[in-house]
């Protein structure tokens, strides 16, 4: 239970995903404009993710490792990623479609999102267990979601200021994120 | 001649990805802690790219117009896996301090945006030059910014001191922030000069959900998921 612990709090704050390992950059600078898409943004990467991770990891130690084809890890995983965010898709909107149109818009965009094939890259690298790799997959996408939904909360307020001419955009986006950066590092006292 | 040398310098110049299409971003801020490392990785993804476009761009009359996408992943992801195997061996220096990288090398979006935009419309030769000259472009741009980093931050460049042992290295700039503070600095000059760029709407007119780090990024990729008519319904 401790070591579980462990893997949430190092994933989700103390390497966060974005802001140390730089995975997931596209989503966390373009879709941070407004708390609202931010706030959906994260829950469909934490649900995808926490699925994908899943998925990869059971596919790796049941199909992969008796097989002896661990090298053909990543063309496997990318395509179980893609088929599975469809799959997703489909099902949540027979399912669930209150949760299909909070989420819809942002699933497609997923799959070009570095961080799900980086976590389950992360987890086979790290012999991580079914049940690791899920907190671990769950602890990095709430690690996005948290500094995705900081981001926007900044961006927000930033939209007020006198920010210098050549700054404006993507610049002042940028510095922030270093900024949110170095204030990240102070959790690395955590552990 | 003159087309092929036409594509490399467009590559390296007019279309440089890093600088003016910023494409592939999650790469450029991680890996060039060091000018060696940017090196390094801007050379193994040239190598993808210039298979992947020549490979694309054969089987561009084979594959079926509508599983373009997912066909074109699987291309990348085996020569990803080759490339990978290969540097394990032959040079596992590298291997070892890309890491992660080099597999997420199949996400990066430069070589989706190559084979969607250029390898399956042009000849077999064009395509491959087009993926010489972007991987090129790529090259550079990973190991000026990473001289830049490694020289300011530790004071070296490539591994060899170059500073006097009096000066002190502003370390933060080899650390996550740094690479997050020199792409600002970056974009903000090419604002203020009003270069061309994908930040100051000159270079790249593609505009999506997906912003300024990888506009053609998500409008390449979006229709592997979802026909478009589906993500309107769901706007409805």
């Amino acid at each position: 239970m401790k070591e579980l612990l462990v893997i949430l709090i190092s994933s989700a704050l103390v390497n966060n995903v974005v802001l140390s390992q730089f995975l997931g950059l596209c989503p966390f600078l373009g879709v941070s404009k407004r708390v609202e898409t931010a706030t959906g943004m994260g829950a469909a990467v934490i649900f995808v993710i926490t699925i994908a991770s899943a998925c990869t990891s059971l596919i790796y130690s049941f199909i992969l490792t008796p097989l002896k084809l661990e090298y053909l890890q990543t063309i496997v995983f990318i395509l179980v990623i893609a088929a599975l965010v469809q799959f997703v898709e489909l099902a949540l909107k027979k399912i669930t479609p209150d949760l299909y149109s909070a989420l819809g818009v942002y699933l497609p965009l997923i799959t070009t999102n570095c961080a799900v094939l980086g976590v389950a890259l992360i987890n086979v690298q790290k012999e991580y267990g079914f049940i690791s790799s899920v907190v671990n997959g769950f602890g990095t996408a709430a690690g996005f979601t948290i500094a995705i939904i900081i981001m926007a909360g900044i961006r927000e307020k930033i939209e007020f200021n006198d920010v210098p001419e050549a700054f404006k955009g993507s610049p002042i986006v940028l510095i922030t994120a270093g900024l949110m950066a170095i204030a990240f590092f102070g959790f690395s006292g955590l552990l | 001649m003159n087309k092929y040398i036409e594509r490399i310098s467009n590559g390296i110049i007019k279309e440089n990805p890093t600088f003016v299409l910023m494409l592939g971003m999650c790469p450029t801020l991680a890996v060039t802690i060091s000018a060696a490392n940017g090196l390094g990785m801007g050379l193994t993804t040239a190598v993808v790219l210039i298979m992947s476009n020549f490979l694309i761009s054969l089987l561009r009359n084979i594959i079926p117009d509508r599983v373009r996408i997912p066909a074109y992943i699987v291309v990348v992801a085996t020569l990803v896996t080759v490339v990978q195997l290969l540097l394990q061996a032959y040079i596992p220096a590298l291997y070892e301090t890309l890491g992660l990288y080099i597999p997420l090398i199949v996400v990066n979006c430069i070589i989706l945006g190559r084979a969607e935009s250029y390898a399956s419309q042009n000849s077999i030769g064009l395509s491959a030059f087009d993926g010489l000259g972007m991987g090129l472009g790529f090259t550079l741009g990973l190991t000026a910014i990473g001289v830049f980093r490694e020289f300011i931050g530790s004071g070296k460049i490539f591994g060899a001191n170059i500073m006097p042992a009096s000066y002190e290295p502003i370390s933060i700039l080899v650390l996550a922030p740094g690479a997050f503070f020199v792409l600002a600095m970056l974009t903000a000059c090419q604002n203020k000069f009003k270069l061309r760029s994908a930040t100051n709407g000159s270079g790249n007119k593609e505009e999506s959900g997906c912003g300024a780090g990888c506009a053609s990024c998500t409008s390449n990729c979006m229709p592997i998921q979802e026909p478009e008519q589906e993500i309107d319904k769901s706007k409805k």
